[in-house]
């Protein structure tokens, strides 16, 4: 199977190991990755502030530029969520709007829905908490949000907890919000730390040595409150455990 | 203009009082998960009480016309207020009229939307607050902090303080059981000698003409038995067709407000007690506006539960009061606005966009979605400060082009590692006040990914 790699833009200039990450995992499990080099930025972050205008031009941009994939594969659960279900107002009617709209994936729901792998072979020694990225969680569904009366599920927390060793730990709120929120982290620094330090702590508390999660985004904001703190806990990327696990 | 953030620091400053707080409404939300999970068809029930609600305001004229006629058959008189101004006025002229000038009431959101108290106050008219939350407030000088909870964001400690200055209790008092005897001793009093008595709605049938009225003190039935008149105060969006509609709506509202299965007092009020009056106010104060509007309109299925205060973890951490608006949290912030927006341009930023007050909120109201609507609104009316606008012109600009943004980079990592902490702490950067900035590493992903895919074909 072949596939588009978009990777956001804060991932291609903060965090590109875990583009790589994204790679290795993806051509372990056999996939043939093509990277489109002219892509640039989903446009969340203008979206999400509120300028729609400024979001529209790169919707459209990322149109042209992934439209001619069947598969669209992203290791982050907002942007992906971004072109699932905020791309709308930009591109409704537009030509391969749908079918790009519903072949954008998240990485861990791509493995699980479109590969169909449940198992992935490695070793994962650690105690792990999982972030669950609410735009992943509420918006992708990728796993039941904690106010839903549904049947329990959660894709991230399946495909790790396949890991040989792993052990996730139990929180006290699963799928609390980290507060980062893009812009709601500058704009709202007072309360978006105090929400990350909440996050950390309930992480700690359950005994988490390695805090991973969809977004990096989420693990970004929490990183920087951990170090800052002089927390031990480190934070690690779901792509980096599975592609470390399977190394 | 100082806005949410501003308010919000200044209630987060206190660390232990914020943390006190988020716990305290974490824990209704946990009581409303189990609650919540004790009916079988939670998610269906949800999804029917949505439809109800816009099927009513698909013809909401009608029903409220098959309301009046009904309510009037059954001997209340319905009065129709345009505006907070004109449902003030009516409320002042049943009292006036009838020489009343000691009113009780019971909770009601809309009464303080319309800041019926004070315009009351100043004709003469004593009013008193008969809800527990609602008089601690009230005795507080202080607006409700939340719409079912008024006054959780008092301790006990400072209730006993503020009931022994106010009702004379004795100094020290910090035990929830004694202070509600205290309060109760006190209003019991107020009930005696009161007039009239003054309720909120929280469902009004077409089919019946009877109001509904949920408690769980049984000051809204004091209210109503002592006194010869009762005024029932509604939106008009608290309308249901028929009978039958209610059930779905009595199942959700309790549990998600405090999880309980129903509220202690449920209370059904068709027509007026023999030889009382029973007026029925409708108001409409901006809400046909919001009918109107496509976008906006589902935030008018609110039953005002504050199932979307107790779960939004901004909520939780900031208080009611850093909304300055008399509906805070999430369906507030989507409120708001629809009022003035200028005034509440901060209020739909106040959110993390997590999604949580959708999926807890009983009637599906879009709540992210209409906070992201919002922005978008102030966005394009201007009413966002200019640094921000530049700033996203800008990165919009750099990331639309390849080139740019290939440059701003190398150049961000060239300075980011070139600089000393000082400057890269410094008073500009935000971020870093109470966080670690990312690593910026040598090279970027498409670098690596260039290097990685020359070395699988070498
Ligand atoms: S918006 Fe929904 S959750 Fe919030 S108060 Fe209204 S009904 Fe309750």
């Amino acid at each position: 199977m072949k596939v588009a790699l978009f990777i956001p833009c804060y991932v291609d200039q903060l965090y590109p190991h875990v583009g790589m990450a994204t790679v290795r995992v993806l051509e372990k499990l056999g996939v043939e990755i093509v990277y489109p080099e002219e892509q640039t930025c989903c446009g969340q972050p203008m979206a999400n502030a509120g300028f729609a205008d400024d979001a529209a031009p790169l919707a459209r941009k990322f149109l042209e530029v992934f439209g001619r994939f069947e598969h669209v594969v992203c290791p982050s659960g907002s942007c992906t969520s971004m072109v699932r279900n905020h791309y709308d107002p930009y591109l409704a009617g537009a030509p391969g709007f749908e079918a790009l709209k519903q072949g954008t994936f998240e990485l861990c729901e791509f493995i699980t829905d479109v590969l169909k792998v449940a198992r992935i072979p490695g070793r994962y020694p650690l105690k792990v908490g999982l972030h669950q990225s609410c735009h992943g969680l509420r918006e992708l569904r990728l796993g039941s949000a904690s106010e839903l009366l549904v049947p329990r599920y959660s894709k991230v927390a399946s495909l790790l907890s396949s890991l040989e060793g792993i052990e996730l730990v139990p929180l006290a709120r699963p799928d609390e919000c980290c507060g980062f929120g893009g812009t709601f982290a500058v704009a709202e620094e007072a309360v978006s730390c105090m929400m990350g330090r909440d996050r950390i702590a309930d992480h700690v508390k359950a005994g988490a040595e390695v805090v991973t999660g969809t977004d990096v985004s989420c693990l970004m904001h929490m990183d920087g409150l951990a170090r800052r703190a002089g927390e031990r806990v480190r934070f690690r990327h779901v792509a980096e455990i599975l592609a470390e696990a399977m190394a | 203009m100082i806005g949410h953030a501003e308010r919000a620091a200044r209630f987060a400053a206190d660390d232990a009082r914020a943390h006190w707080h988020d716990q305290a409404l974490w824990w209704v939300r946990a009581k409303r998960d189990k609650a919540a999970s004790a009916v079988p068809d939670w998610e269906r029930l949800r999804g029917l009480a949505s439809a109800i609600k816009a099927h009513t305001q698909s013809r909401l004229a009608d029903y409220l016309e098959e309301f009046e006629r009904n309510a009037t058959a059954a001997g209340a008189r319905v009065h129709w207020a345009r505006d907070a101004e004109e449902h003030n006025a009516i409320v002042h002229r049943i009292l006036a009229d009838r020489g009343a000038t000691r009113l009780v009431k019971s909770k009601s959101m809309l009464t303080e939307e319309c800041h019926l108290n004070p315009y009351l106050e100043a004709r003469g008219i004593e009013v008193v607050d008969t809800d527990l939350g609602e008089r601690i407030v009230q005795l507080a000088h202080e607006p409700p902090s939340h719409i079912v909870l008024p006054a959780i964001h008092r301790k006990k400690e400072e209730i006993g303080e503020l009931f022994h200055h106010k009702l004379g209790t004795a100094a020290g008092l910090s035990d929830p059981k004694v202070l509600t005897e205290a309060a109760r001793g006190h209003l019991r009093e107020r009930f005696m000698r009161a007039q009239a008595g003054l309720t909120g709605v929280n469902f009004a049938v077409a089919e019946t003409g009877h109001v509904v009225v949920c408690t769980n003190e049984g000051n809204a039935d004091m209210g109503t038995s002592l006194p010869p008149i009762h005024i029932a105060c509604m939106g008009v969006e608290k309308l249901v067709p028929r009978l039958a509609d209610l059930a779905v709506f009595l199942r959700l509202l309790a549990r998600s407000a405090t999880g309980q299965p129903t509220t202690t007092y449920t209370t059904h009020f068709l027509g007026p007690l023999r030889g009382g009056e029973l007026h029925i106010v409708v108001v409409d104060n901006g809400r046909s506006r919001l009918l109107a509007d496509e976008t906006f309109r589902r935030a008018l299925h609110c039953i005002r539960c504050g199932a979307c205060m107790n779960t939004c973890p901004v909520f939780r951490r900031s208080g009611g009061y850093s909304y300055a608006y008399t509906i805070p949290g999430p369906i507030g912030s989507v409120l708001a606005p629809s009022v003035d927006p200028r005034a509440h341009a901060s209020l739909p930023f106040a959110s993390s966009l997590c999604g949580s007050c959708d999926d807890v909120c009983p009637v599906r109201i879009p709540l992210h979605d209409q906070l992201l609507a919002r922005r978008r609104d102030a966005a394009r009316a201007g009413l966002l400060s200019s640094g921000k606008r530049l700033g996203m012109r800008l990165a919009g600009m750099v990331l639309r082009s390849g080139f740019l943004y290939l440059l701003a980079s190398r150049l961000g990592k060239l300075l980011g590692r070139a600089l000393p902490r000082r400057i890269l702490y410094g008073r500009w950067n935000v971020w870093g006040r109470q966080r670690e900035l990312p690593p910026l590493p040598r090279e970027s992903f498409r670098d690596l990914y260039r290097q990685h895919r020359s070395e699988r074909r070498g």
